[in-house]
């Protein structure tokens, strides 16, 4: 049986179990009036259900994740010795063939005789093995349906039980997302050290050429840039941070107006349906600001620098920056409304009870006293700006140089991940590995941006009270 | 410009006729006349939701900055009316301070909470006049000797008498006429009741105080006149003594003595 239907069959035994357990404790209950039970019936029918499915199913992974070594090691046992040799095949492309062979899939070549053989010996134990599952699944649902039945009793406490098994749901889950974070990290880690294999980390850190393309690992002398390429963040580092700075200098002021209007001028009626106006800028697809950026912007400021005596390039920093700013803007300008809003209104009726006005006030009281929880918000919103890649691909003009000018072309960090994993990967040259060492690089920036707005947001919630 | 109006127990700083207030079409004040004269500490008592802070309210227009608050009638300082369109709302506050009932210092260093209002309304022009203004105020509070010291650090850092008094500071700083007290200690204990107490005591030489209290022997401590208000009304204004001695109105009576409240 599929472990598709096994599962199914689970849940609808769990339903049967939470049924019984119910009946079952109403029983009890009519048997020993002069007793109170302990939980209500739906916990005692909880808790049948739950012994019911889950050590069978605990048996289900564990048989799902030990078996096929348990098979394939049983049919290499089998293998004639003489075969092995001859072929001069490695192990594990000759028990890929037998696995195909064994499900149907068809290899290359014809079969030799002892594979089929072999095959056919696989298909067998595969067989066996969902059968020996299934009734070992059964067998110890039943035994733990039955068990748990047996066991409700007025002084069980069955509710208890519930609580610590949805206790170790949510660790299960949190756990879940902890270890796929470490487990990112540690995949770059590894990738990562592969390609300072190749390339010194200084080169990678302080280089100020980034050309890769043209050339691969083992060229000797006499090709284009030598025979390593030439892998030198900084270019990239220059072009993400002169983009995302751009982006903040558009998003900062635009993104602070807005959010002082909504939180202290703009009626409540209006702000109801602004704020989720304005919200909808942060979901737009980021592929679609780049058309915004190539087709409209880029075009535009091009045309405007011409009317004003300066070269900008259609697709350059200040575009792709100026397109990201707006994307932007509702994360300053969502957070730090909730951060305005939260500034006690006795903080304001001090102020103008003094005589200040209102505009003296957002100025002198309102936005110091927000400010740590805006400076957070910053921070969110630059993280984002630096991670962005779609609407740098498109409008940015993907020319990694070292250069100062924002009306030119430059390349970022993502970019240039996205440049070197498409198209045929070789996944064992710096070419390819130096995307991970990119993508290291930036998670530690982001990370440090965010380490720094946690400490930040956090020192405000000190501010007042 | 009318004449400076005086009456049988001196001169009149602030005179209200008619006044109502009303939040969005519900009636919270019905037509109070009352005269606070000048140097004097008046007090304004009754039970909660009478409108005693309401109306106190009314005297620097912080009404204003409730959207649905409206008021109607007249209200003068000096024989000029304070609703008029053509008065300058933030000048009127700086000359009518207010200290609110739970204390609400800036969140910023104890020297800058002082400096706040005469920096607004350009008061001090050197950094030595700012000094003088920030000590004598923390001075005439009684301030000035617990923070001498520690001018740069926080207010909110103060203790709950101290942030009251640090804010009394704070409005005198711009040198008001008036200053009106919301309840100024009942977030306070006993003891730092006491030397609020004291305090205005020693402020009223100099300033017109309009003090809401719940608690009537405060009033009766620190009050010359005392009114008395029940559901919007005005029900009865006089010398404290006489008020808590021998009131002329039933309910106010009724009010000082616990039958209700």
């Amino acid at each position: 049986m599929s472990n598709f239907s096994l599962i199914v069959l689970l849940l609808a035994l769990m339903a049967i179990g939470y049924q019984l357990g119910m009946v079952r404790s109403r029983k009890v209950a009519t048997v020993n009036p002069q007793q109170k039970m302990h939980s209500r019936p739906h916990h005692y029918g909880m808790m049948v259900g739950l012994w019911a499915v889950i050590p069978a199913f605990f048996i289900l992974v564990l048989w799902t994740l030990l078996s096929p070594g348990v098979i394939n090691g049983m049919v290499a046992a089998q293998l004639p010795a003489e075969a092995l040799a001859a072929e001069g095949l490695t192990a594990d492309v000759i028990m890929r063939r037998i696995s195909n062979l064994a499900t149907n899939f068809g290899v290359v070549a014809e079969a030799e005789q002892w594979e089929l053989a072999a095959a056919a010996y696989m298909q067998q134990l595969q067989t066996s093995s969902a059968l020996l599952l299934t009734g070992l699944m059964a067998a110890i649902a039943a035994a733990g349906l039955f068990f748990s039945f047996k066991r409700i009793q007025p002084h069980l406490r069955a509710r208890h039980q519930i609580e610590r098994t949805v206790k170790a749901v949510l660790i299960i889950c949190s756990t879940v997302a902890i270890l796929t974070t470490i487990g990112i990290v540690l995949s770059m880690v590894g990738e990562t050290i592969k390609f300072f294999s190749f390339i010194p980390p200084a080169d990678f850190f302080l280089g100020t050429t980034w050309n890769p393309r043209f050339s691969t690992t083992g060229v000797a002398e006499g090709s284009l840039t030598g025979s390593q390429g030439s892998f030198g963040l900084l270019p990239l580092l220059s072009g993400t941070m002169m983009i995302a700075g751009i982006a903040l200098l558009v998003a900062i002021p635009l993104g602070l107006m807005v959010a002082i209007y909504l939180a202290e001028y703009a009626p409540a009626s209006f702000r109801a349906t602004a704020k989720p106006i304005i919200e909808v800028l942060a979901g737009i697809p980021t592929i679609v600001y780049g058309f915004f950026a190539l087709v409209t912007v880029g075009p535009f400021l091009a045309d405007f620098g011409a009317s004003i005596g300066l070269t900008i390039r259609a697709t350059s920093a200040l575009t792709a920056g100026v397109v990201m700013g707006i994307m932007i803007v509702p994360f300053i300008s969502s957070l730090s409304d909730d951060i305005i809003t939260q500034v006690p209104k006795a903080l304001r009726d001090a102020s103008l009870g003094l005589g200040a006005t209102k505009s003296e006030t957002i100025r002198k009281v309102v936005l110091p006293a927000a400010l740590p929880g805006i400076v957070g918000a910053v921070l969110l919103a630059a993280s984002r700006a630096i991670g962005e890649t779609m609407i740098v691909v498109l409008a940015a003009g993907n020319s990694p140089t070292l250069t100062a000018n924002p009306f030119e072309a430059v390349s970022t960090i993502t970019v240039s991940i996205v440049n070197q994993l498409t198209g045929d990967n070789d996944f064992a040259s710096p070419q390819t590995l130096v995307a991970f060492a990119l993508g290291l690089t930036l998670f530690v920036i982001t990370l440090l941006l965010n380490i720094v707005a946690l400490v930040v947001v956090r020192k405000y919630r000190e501010q007042y009270e | 410009m009318t004449a400076i109006e005086t009456n049988s127990i001196g001169k009149v700083k602030m005179t209200a006729r008619d006044v109502r207030v009303f939040y969005g079409d519900n009636e919270a004040i019905h037509g109070v006349d009352l005269d606070v004269m000048e140097n004097e500490v008046i007090a304004f008592i009754g039970p909660s939701g009478c409108g005693k802070s309401t109306f106190l309210r009314c005297l620097n227009r912080m009404n204003d900055t409730i959207d649905i608050c409206r008021v109607t009638g007249s209200i003068k300082m000096d024989g000029r009316d304070i609703y008029d369109p053509s008065l300058d709302v933030v000048q009127l506050r700086a000359q009518v301070g207010m200290v609110f009932q739970k204390p609400n210092p800036f969140p910023k260093s104890i020297y800058e909470n002082i400096a706040y209002g005469p920096r607004l309304h350009g008061l001090a022009s050197r950094k030595s006049e700012l000094d003088d203004v920030v000590e004598s105020s923390l001075r005439r509070a009684g301030l000035w000797n617990e923070v001498k010291d520690r001018l740069d650090q926080p207010g909110t850092g103060l203790s709950g008498g101290q942030q009251q008094r640090l804010c009394i500071a704070r409005s005198i700083a711009v040198s008001p006429d008036v200053i009106l007290m919301d309840e100024p200690c009942s977030a306070l204990d006993p003891i730092a009741t006491s030397i609020i107490e004291e305090l205005i005591d020693e402020l009223k030489q100099n300033f017109t105080i309009v003090i809401v209290t719940h608690n009537m022997q405060q009033a009766a401590r620190v009050s010359d006149r005392t009114a008395f208000f029940h559901l919007g009304d005005l029900i009865e204004i006089g010398a404290t003594n006489e008020v808590f001695t021998n009131p002329i109105n039933k309910r106010t009576e009724d009010y000082i003595t616990g039958r209700y409240g």
